[in-house]
């Protein structure tokens, strides 16, 4: 039973983040206050939003590096449209946020599921476009928070029953996830395709086309996370979120989403996402410089692929043992 | 990274001939793309054609082209390696750190190759030791080398290298041959005849094509992926070392987005992102190609970020438009 329950990733994951707040704890008692621990969840919430979207992308084999820069050419595009139209209502600019997102994803997701480009590189490709993008809109001018309206830099903090609306929205996207993940043929179609794409199409679900919904999927979140992040820290420019696709991926490979396909959770995304949350608001309080963070992501992702990979380890009948060996 | 392969494999009943295969290659293509835009940037600037001007114009590339030369027989064999840029920042914080103590030139240079060695051979230990994939664990030490660079340095910098060490990046050996284009040159050779004529090079294509058959055909799959690894490594060292002497000065963000450009580079140069094949040759032309681009624009005051549209946009089009052109040829031929 114990064993069983060693070998689930989620509930390992839980165990890591616990030892790591308990850890923190013993000499900052105060980091584990219930209302510090919301204000990491809060702090996080965006991460948690683009490793959802992310997930779902690698489920099918593919990888999306163009999220960071997708994200930054929508707050971009949001927060231009608030300056230029102050009296524009804020929902409409995150609809405008989401569909210009969504737009992005699905030239990603054409140019992999039509032309067949392998995704890394066609991502690799679009990333330095949607930056460079941002450049020409704007002429390298920052966008200030004395530009934008009060309403569309209030709303992530808007208090909801306690919580600002920015962690009830990542709550929301949790559980649309989830049920998309569990209860629609296109969640299912995301396992199907990384699982083993040959017998996907033998069950008549198109590889392309379900790779092309994946990247829609995360171009439309990474849209409405351009404008969580442009409106919470109230400055738009052209390097806003640089390199945080590199922190995506590390959420999704500590949440033992393996990047060979097909295995992953909503809840693994979720979990991978808070460790690193907890681990950046961390760092202030146990006195260690925020320059710092990168080298631990860059390790944390390290050991997580190397456990993930012997938790995948086939278990199958061995053959031929030597070829096992490489 | 794993690509399904659906659709059979057509093996031809007969080989065209020598002559119409060369015209047909995508060397051929490189050549006249080059000629080309070497004739454009003559046309739209007059200061393009000048010996000098044009020595300076090797610059953008020479120290890309180094690492491009290795990432090109590590994406030949199937892997890829997303760290170089960050073994760059990390190798020149290291000879910056160096030089502090007062270290001079002989050593400050095996600081460099020594650090592009270990992290190389981190990387390899990684994937061939544990077998991991590559983008992952390269992406790992990507944020893990360069964050070892921000722990080191914050947002400091370090100066005041020993001026013998300025020699690398801005020393010239003979008239307009500076000591990088020279070294380009060398290497260029030295990785074109390991790649095409050593029994390491066919190993390098055996196992980009079915790394399970040549395993089974005696090739020491392994062995062969971690050298690679250490030989990008090495690469990235050598790079950092004329990058920071031409420099002079290291910060932590230095080399920031190379690893696009190198890429972008070797796919250009026609070597298949899936693995399996590739020629240095085409490496060559994609460097001048990229370095007389950017050198252009440059002249024409594009701005940077501009340029890193069209190198997104090229690395894009490079690979789509042989697909395109073949569909459009068996469209044709229905």
């Amino acid at each position: 039973m114990i064993a069983k329950l060693l070998k689930n990733r989620e509930i390992l994951l839980v165990v890591a983040v616990v030892v790591l707040l308990a850890l923190i704890a013993l000499r900052f008692p105060a980091f584990v206050a219930p209302f510090n621990l919301a204000r990491v969840y809060n702090d996080t919430s965006i991460l948690i939003i683009l490793a959802l979207g992310q997930m779902a992308v690698i489920l099918t084999r593919c990888i999306d590096l163009s999220m960071a820069a997708n994200l930054a050419l929508c707050g971009m595009v949001a927060a231009m449209l608030n300056a230029a139209f102050p009296g524009l209502p804020i929902p409409l600019i995150i609809l405008a946020a989401m569909a210009l997102g969504g737009l992005l994803g699905m030239i990603n997701g054409t140019l992999v599921w039509k032309l067949d480009i392998p995704p890394i590189v066609v991502t690799l490709g679009t990333l330095t476009i949607f930056r460079g993008l941002i450049f020409l809109l704007t002429d390298g001018k920052w966008i200030n928070a004395h530009e934008m309206s009060e309403a569309f830099k209030a709303l992530p903090r808007l208090d909801l029953a306690g919580v600002p609306v920015l962690s009830w929205l990542s709550l929301l996207m949790v559980c649309v996830m989830f049920l998309v993940m569990s209860r629609t043929p296109l969640g299912r179609a995301f396992y199907a395709v990384g699982g083993n794409p040959h017998a996907a199409i033998y069950t008549g679900i198109d590889v392309g086309r379900t790779r092309f919904f994946a990247y829609c999927l995360s171009g439309t979140l990474a849209g409405l996370s351009g404008y969580l992040w442009v409106s919470r820290y109230a400055v738009a420019y052209v390097d806003i979120a640089a390199g945080f696709e590199l922190d995506i991926i590390a959420a999704c490979v500590i949440g033992g989403i393996s990047i060979a396909g097909g295995i992953g959770s909503v809840a693994g995304a979720v979990l991978g996402a808070l460790f690193l949350g907890v681990i950046k608001n961390a760092l202030p309080v146990i006195n260690i410089s925020p320059f710092a963070q990168m080298a631990i992501s860059g390790t944390v992702i390290i050991i997580a692929v190397a456990v993930n990979a012997r938790a995948e380890r086939r278990k199958g009948r061995v053959i031929l043992r030597k070829a096992e060996a490489v | 990274m794993a690509h399904a392969q659906l659709s059979p494999r057509n093996i031809p009943d007969r080989l065209e001939g020598r002559g119409a295969r060369i015209m047909k290659s995508w060397e051929a293509l490189l050549i006249v793309v080059a000629t080309l835009i070497f004739l454009g940037n003559s046309f739209a600037s007059p200061y393009f054609l000048d010996p000098w001007n044009l020595s300076d114009a090797t610059f953008n590339f020479t120290e890309k082209a180094m690492i491009a030369f290795a990432m090109a027989l590590v994406i030949i064999s199937g892997e890829i390696d997303l760290s170089v840029a960050s073994i760059i920042a990390l190798a020149s914080t290291a000879m910056g750190y160096a030089v502090q103590l007062g270290v001079d030139t002989p050593a400050l240079v095996a600081i460099g190759l020594g650090v592009g060695l270990a992290c190389g051979a981190l990387n390899g230990l990684l994937i061939t030791g544990l077998g991991l994939p590559s983008i992952v664990v390269t992406i790992g030490t990507m944020s893990l080398f360069r964050g070892l660079s921000f722990i080191i340095l914050g947002d400091q910098a370090f100066t005041g290298y020993p001026e013998s060490f300025a020699w690398f990046g801005q020393g010239y050996v003979w008239w307009v041959f500076s000591f990088e284009f020279t070294l380009f040159v060398l290497l260029a050779v030295a990785y074109g005849v390991l790649l095409h004529k050593t029994n390491f090079g066919r190993a390098v294509y055996a196992i980009g094509n079915n790394q399970t058959a040549a395993l089974f055909s005696g090739v020491r799959v392994a062995r062969v992926k971690f050298t690679l690894f250490l030989l990008t490594g090495l690469m990235a060292g050598l790079a950092s070392i004329c990058l920071t002497s031409r420099l002079g000065s290291t910060r932590p963000s230095i080399a920031l987005g190379w690893e696009l450009e190198v890429v972008t580079m070797v796919v250009l140069g026609g070597v298949n992102i899936l693995g399996g094949s590739g020629t240095i040759p085409g490496v060559v032309l994609a460097a001048l190609i990229m370095g007389m681009v950017t050198f252009g624009f440059g002249l024409l005051n594009v701005p940077g970020i501009v340029m890193s549209i069209f190198i997104g946009l090229l690395l894009i089009s490079v690979i789509a438009l042989p697909i395109l052109w073949r569909r459009a040829r068996r469209r044709l031929a229905h």
